[in-house]
């Protein structure tokens, strides 16, 4: 298979006034198009560091990392709309900042828009919209500037659990009808084994990877179903005993 | 509609009757007793004036022309020191905020300047500029600067984390993230500044004509208080009040339509 995206030896060092952190150490990684990854973990270990340096949010201390062209969509861990935005607005904001914008670009979002779901709250503004819809409306404005590889940092976390239900399903939807790749960082380990085909086990800080899961599930479809599937609370057992928990 | 509802609806209706009322009620009793203790001799009007004695003063300032002119130069130069300072303070707000280091160094001198009572660098004002309007708005403009510099810069220090999260992950240049996230954000901070700030203006205003002593509402009441006509002084007040209210509900009235209401 074709690697979308190769990381070596990534490494990031936080300098504060005590100390040094050595927050990611030796973390390498290779990216098929269309795969989705996700990245589990114990929580402050380190996780979201990486995909702040994937998105440029953050400068590298040590290793190479290779997009062959390819553009990063990140969403963060809330939906960050802009209240005094209509949903339209909402989602042209990234194209707007680089200065893209063109009607086929507009109406492409607009596509979005009404494909799934939103059709009918264009012009609304965010504070009317539910949990859930909001979260697909932030994932429209990462999918508007047209990125290869969808960053996510624990994207439904601010949900309750009914709702996380709901949107893992349809952003694994929306993801693999518009053919995107997925890394993923997350500690929940369910929503990690049904949306993705490989599941990372990060260590403590320094964050490196422990251990590599590839998930075949029977009857692989929607995370919601892929539940079901009999292999899956033996991947969960699996991870679980993998993840460095906190006596 | 339910029969509970419009029971709902009346109470409410009758409930923002009866507090108007007991405002009007205030008003004419607090009135009333002081003009009737004036006329029976109870205090004395030569120094605590009248109701009717403060109507009698405003109508001759109109006879004589001056009033609308007095009304006129406090607004004239309250609205020029507001705008001067807003603008001021909105742009001096935007470069702390470009520069955090310039922030960090000028900390201790807002501290200082913000709790200093402004009222001290009149005379300074006063020899500088000279004894005329320029110092009057200078004044104004001063006392309003600081006070403006320090909450715009605070309204734009609590954006959201994510939010410029979200605009660095765009490539965002700083321009970007100032015009699409930080001025709309800080809308409703800057509306209850500028509220704030009109009242700091009018402050100013009536310290520059105390000191300045040529024309407008400070002047009558500065005038009114050397010559002993307590009706003049306590004039000025009125008018004084009356003018703040109007020139606060403005700004509210600008808020409400800048403001929408989602």
């Amino acid at each position: 298979m074709n690697n979308i995206l190769n990381i070596q030896n990534l490494k990031k060092t936080y300098h504060t006034k005590e100390k040094e952190t050595i927050a990611v150490e030796d973390f390498s990684l290779s990216l098929a198009d269309g795969e989705f990854v996700a990245l589990v973990g114990p929580s402050g270990c380190g996780k979201s560091t990486i995909l702040s340096i994937l998105s440029g949010l953050e400068e590298k201390t040590d290793g190479t990392i290779i997009y062959q062209n390819k553009k990063m969509g990140y969403m963060l861990q809330t939906d960050a709309l802009f209240e005094w935005l209509t949903i339209l607005d909402n989602c042209l904001l990234g194209l707007k900042i680089k200065g893209e914008l063109t009607d086929e670009k507009r109406e492409y979002v607009i596509s979005l828009l009404k494909k799934y779901g939103l059709g009918d709250f264009l012009n609304s503004y965010p504070s009317h919209l539910s949990g859930g819809m909001r979260q697909r409306v932030a994932l429209i404005r990462t999918l508007a500037i047209k990125p290869d590889i969808l960053l996510m940092d624990e994207p439904f976390s601010a949900l309750d659990y009914q709702s996380r239900l709901a949107i893992s399903d349809d952003v694994f939807h929306i993801l693999k009808e518009e053919k995107k790749s997925l890394i993923m960082v997350t500690h929940d380990i369910a929503e990690a084994i049904s949306m993705c085909t490989r599941v990372i086990v990060l260590s403590k800080r320094p964050c490196t990877i422990k251990k590599e899961f590839l998930i075949s599930l029977t009857d692989f479809s929607t995370p919601i179903e892929n539940r079901k599937a009999k292999e899956f609370s033996h991947y969960y057992e699996e991870i679980w005993k993998e993840i460095d928990h906190e006596s | 509609m339910s029969h509970e509802h419009k029971i709902y609806l009346r109470k409410i209706r009758q409930e923002k009757i009866f507090i108007h009322f007991c405002q009007f009620l205030l008003l004419f009793l607090l009135l009333g007793i002081w003009q009737f203790a004036a006329d029976k001799g109870i205090i004395d009007s030569f120094i605590s004036s009248s109701p009717s004695k403060v109507w009698d003063t405003i109508l001759s300032l109109y006879d004589s022309g001056t009033l609308f002119h007095h009304i006129w130069v406090t607004t004239y130069e309250t609205i020029l020191g507001f705008f001067m300072g807003m603008t001021l303070g909105v742009l001096v707000a935007v470069i702390l905020w470009w520069f955090p280091n310039v922030a960090k160094v000028l900390d201790p001198y807002f501290t200082v300047l913000n709790s200093l009572p402004k009222v001290a660098l009149g005379p300074i004002i006063l020899i500088w500029c000279g004894a005329n309007q320029k110092s009057i708005i200078l004044m104004a403009m001063l006392i309003s600067v600081i006070v403006a510099i320090l909450n715009i810069y605070q309204g734009f220090q609590k954006v959201d984390s994510q939010k410029i999260k979200l605009m660095k992950s765009f490539d965002a240049n700083k321009w970007q993230i100032c015009f699409y996230l930080i001025f709309p954000n800080s809308k409703k901070n800057l509306m209850e500044t500028l509220k704030l700030n009109i009242s700091m203006c009018l402050i100013g205003v009536i310290m520059g004509e105390f000191l300045v002593s040529k024309e407008g509402i400070g002047y009558l009441i500065m005038y009114g208080s050397q010559v002993f006509n307590l009706n003049l002084v306590i004039s000025g007040v009125v008018l004084l009040s009356l003018l703040a209210t109007v020139l606060y509900t403005v700004i509210s009235f600008i808020e409400k339509i800048y403001i929408k209401k989602d």
